[in-house]
């Protein structure tokens, strides 16, 4: 089987070391993954291995025999794909043509397309990849993003002159995608592994690499930590060499239960697929919301938040939040949303303006903003989140995804809010920024926040919650304490049959 | 270097006019006179351009300042032509400015059409209606009011030079207070870092509370007014007004907020930034209409000017844009 190694490598970023001593060895038929926190290294090592970046020490061999990887073309040429978070698709066309993007179209000469031929060769490649329930003739735009990646895996394996695949680079491929279309991409790993391809996986989620990976290689601060077997890899083990830290548990102890007059009632809620969803919060209580993808989970704080048409009532300490998003937080809720930077940050706008922005009206006297008020509120939020950040001016485009996540929280955290409503909050995060966003939710509920969680994170949802609500359909069909609740036990739940 | 190049490429092109003018018009450029009347030649554009900064930090343009420029010195002329007293002739006009404004801000915000269709089609519509409220021709002469034209010739004095007595224009002075008014409301009011914050991520303001429709929709009504007061100061320097005197303004405005993005630190528009950018223009212009070039030959250098600026700002972008 071919291998590729990269040993010993060193890259430099101005003052900053990314890489001091970072390597890992690919090889035909694995699945090797690519394991770290924010910041550890793992994407400016993707980025050498892609051509992208030249490193400044190290040496990389293939088979042995030192090459090197000094541009894209000649990372291609080595066999090497890569699959982005952001995957490069045009909406409106086909598959097929999606498919035929960098491949020259069959034609009968003249340009003029075959488009029978088209649609063959994409089929073609799609059942070598063992898939088959995509049509050539969709329109990419109608395609989930479990299936477009599909696609996009497909489309290395159409035949043609040019150098031939052996190796694929995913970068958290599943962060966007259901559990059903996760599954669908983990058989076609499975696939391309017994055909002999090699495959790099970064992901930060645990259960998917313990479950899919050969090896394992951790890096930390730039360098090699481990290389693990799969005999020998272990959820502890791999949070020990990510962190340096020894996790007794991830999940800080829980408050108590929720105490008190409740802070939110939610009465015959309906909004998109939610059908009459009806439940209460307590201070100082987590409501964990579990259901499969399609149930409503993804609508339900938005729902809440009055920033899509709903009717129910939504009252917070007994008055009614109105229906818009402004009004929602002038009720004393506050929202972390699912997409962080479609929906929540400024980009390329001071992470100190992103912050003050739902609180403007508490930081301004007469119309005008008091700029010292912002700087202090900021300060002591990003400190309550242990925001790593080189001041408040700087831009969120150049944080990493935890601290970028962090600046969301430090948003919801002004006032102090009286309900939370967190979607999905620990997406794309690193293990140490995990457990600090943890520690934050727990220090709210300690002073009698509520919060309303939705997550797929299962072990998350139940190492959280004081009660996790199950939605199905739409409907919220039933409410049950987390202790005690395991993963399988609560995915049964989502899958079980509505009662007649 | 090239991010250096990014963020002062314009600011230094600016000084190399400046210093290549200079050079070429030792005698007339580089006089307090000269630079008077460069603020008064870019003061119309001034405003224009500081109303376009308020709809451009949103992330939408208006493409109808120039025709709504037009229609409120008609509308004004009309009215003084109808026996109307100047101010409230002028009210009326800067009031169907701020209607005009409010007009695309409903179609973009309210209804969802894109600004460029929604304006271009506003353009054409405050542009025929300022021909049929004119009947085509040019208003000028004795109906328009003594005063109302002694405005643009007259100004703030400020000593004398020599035997002839030195003023700021009142064009200046107005285009001066707008600036900064506008730069009051943009940078210092709660208004204004709401709007740069729809501009940022518009679907995240909304998510975060600010009322993103009634703001974009507000923002248009700035620009209306903007572009109605930058008609009247044009038509009060030339004593007349005709139809089509606001045409220009909008493709030079555009311009001079784009030269001004080049130099802020995000590349976002700022008022600032975008006076700058009409300086640029201005300075150009004034400079190569003394040295008598062609004006054919002028539109083709100011074009040059922009697209260098911009060009470095945008392969300065990628350049540091890696990470």
């Amino acid at each position: 089987m071919p291998q590729l190694a990269l040993h010993g490598v060193v890259k430099t970023y101005g003052q900053t070391r990314a890489l001091e001593g970072a390597g890992l060895e690919l090889r035909g038929g694995e699945i090797h993954a690519l394991m770290g926190e924010n910041g550890a290294g793992k994407s400016t090592l993707i980025r050498i291995l892609a051509g992208l970046e030249m490193p400044d020490a190290g040496q990389i061999t293939f088979d042995g025999a030192p090459v090197g990887l000094t541009s894209p073309a000649a990372a291609e040429g080595l066999g090497l794909r890569f699959l982005h978070q952001e995957l490069q698709i045009v909406p409106a066309l086909s598959v097929a043509e999606n498919m035929h993007l960098a491949h020259p179209y069959p034609t009968f000469g003249l340009g003029i397309v075959r488009w029978d031929a088209l649609r063959a060769a994409s089929l073609a490649a799609l059942t070598r990849l063992g898939v088959t329930h995509i049509d050539p003739k969709t329109r990419m735009a109608d395609l989930g993003p479990g299936d477009q990646m599909l696609t996009r895996i497909a489309a290395t394996m159409i035949d043609t002159q040019g150098p031939r695949p052996w190796a694929y680079v995913l970068d958290e491929p599943t962060a966007a995608l259901t559990g059903a279309e996760a599954e669908r991409l983990f058989a076609a790993l499975n696939t391309l592994r017994a055909a002999g391809h090699a495959i790099l996986y970064v992901s930060h989620r645990m259960d998917e690499v313990l479950r899919l990976s050969d090896r394992v290689t951790v890096l930390r601060d730039g360098r090699h930590v481990s290389t693990l077997m799969r005999d020998q890899v272990s959820r502890d083990q791999i949070i020990q060499d990510m962190t340096g830290r020894d996790f007794a548990t991830l999940y800080p102890p829980a408050s108590g239960e929720g105490r008190g007059a409740p802070l939110l009632e939610v009465r015959g809620l309906q909004a998109g697929i939610l059908r009459n969803v009806d439940f209460t919060l307590k201070a100082g209580e987590v409501l964990g919301i579990a259901g499969l993808s399609g149930s409503g989970r993804n609508h339900l704080l938005r729902a809440l938040m009055g920033a899509v048409p709903r009717r129910g009532q939504v009252l917070v300490k007994g008055q009614d939040t109105g229906r818009s998003p402004a009004a929602a937080w002038a009720a004393g809720m506050a929202y972390v949303p699912r997409e962080r930077r479609a929906e929540g940050l400024m980009l390329h706008q001071p992470l100190a303006d992103t912050v003050a922005l739902p609180h403007i009206p508490a930081l301004s006297t007469a119309g005008f903003v008091r700029r010292s008020w912002i700087t202090r509120l900021v300060a002591r939020l990003a400190q309550a989140v242990r925001l790593k950040a080189q001041s408040q001016a700087q831009v969120a485009a150049e944080l990493s995804g935890g601290n970028q996540q962090k600046v969301l929280f430090a948003r919801a955290l002004a006032g102090p809010p009286v309900v939370l409503l967190l979607d999905e909050p620990t997406r794309g995060v690193d293990v140490g920024a995990k457990f600090d966003i943890y520690a934050t939710i727990r220090g709210l509920t300690a002073q009698g926040v509520g919060v309303v969680m939705v997550s797929s994170d299962l072990p998350e949802l139940i190492g959280l919650s004081d009660r996790i609500g199950i939605l199905q359909g739409g409907r919220l069909t039933q409410i049950l304490p987390a202790e005690g609740l395991t993963e399988g036990a609560l995915l049964a739940l989502c899958y079980e049959k509505e009662v007649a | 270097m090239v991010r250096f190049l990014r963020h002062y490429g314009t600011l230094m092109g600016m000084v190399a006019i400046v210093l290549v003018f200079w050079a070429l018009l030792p005698d007339t450029f580089m006089t307090a006179r000269n630079w008077l009347n460069i603020t008064q030649q870019v003061s119309m554009l001034t405003v224009v351009a500081v109303a376009m900064t308020v709809v451009m930090v949103v992330g939408d343009f208006d493409l109808s300042v120039g025709s709504m420029a037009s229609l409120s010195g008609i509308v004004a002329a009309v009215l003084f032509t109808l026996g109307w007293p100047v101010p409230v002739a002028v009210g009326a006009a800067l009031a169907v400015g701020l209607a005009g404004g409010l007009i695309n801000g409903v179609l973009v915000s309210v209804i969802g059409i894109l600004p460029f269709v929604a304006t271009l089609a506003t353009l054409t519509m405050y542009s025929g209606a300022a021909f049929i409220l004119s009947g085509g021709k040019t208003i000028f002469g004795r109906d328009i009011p003594q005063s109302f034209a002694d405005f643009a010739k007259s100004g703030l004095p400020l000593g004398s030079l020599g035997d002839k007595p030195v003023i700021l224009p009142w064009l200046t002075v107005l285009a001066l207070a707008i600036t900064g008014v506008v730069f009051v409301v943009l940078e210092l009011s709660t208004y204004g870092r709401r709007l740069y914050a729809i501009g940022g991520n518009a679907e995240a303001a909304r998510l975060a509370g600010v009322r993103v429709t009634w703001l974009r929709l507000t923002a248009y009504g700035f620009t209306g007014v903007g572009a109605a007061v930058a008609g009247l100061m044009y038509a009060s320097r030339v004593a007349s007004a005709n139809p089509t005197q606001g045409e220009g303004l909008m493709l030079n405005a555009i311009a001079a907020v784009f030269l001004g993005m080049t130099v802020t630190r995000h590349g976002q528009p700022r008022v600032v930034a975008s006076v700058l950018g009409v300086l640029v223009l201005g300075i150009m212009d004034n400079g190569l209409t003394q040295l008598q070039v062609d004006s054919y030959v002028r539109e083709v250098l100011v074009g040059l000017i922009i697209l260098l600026a911009v060009s470095i700002s945008a392969l300065g972008r990628r350049a540091t844009g890696r990470r």
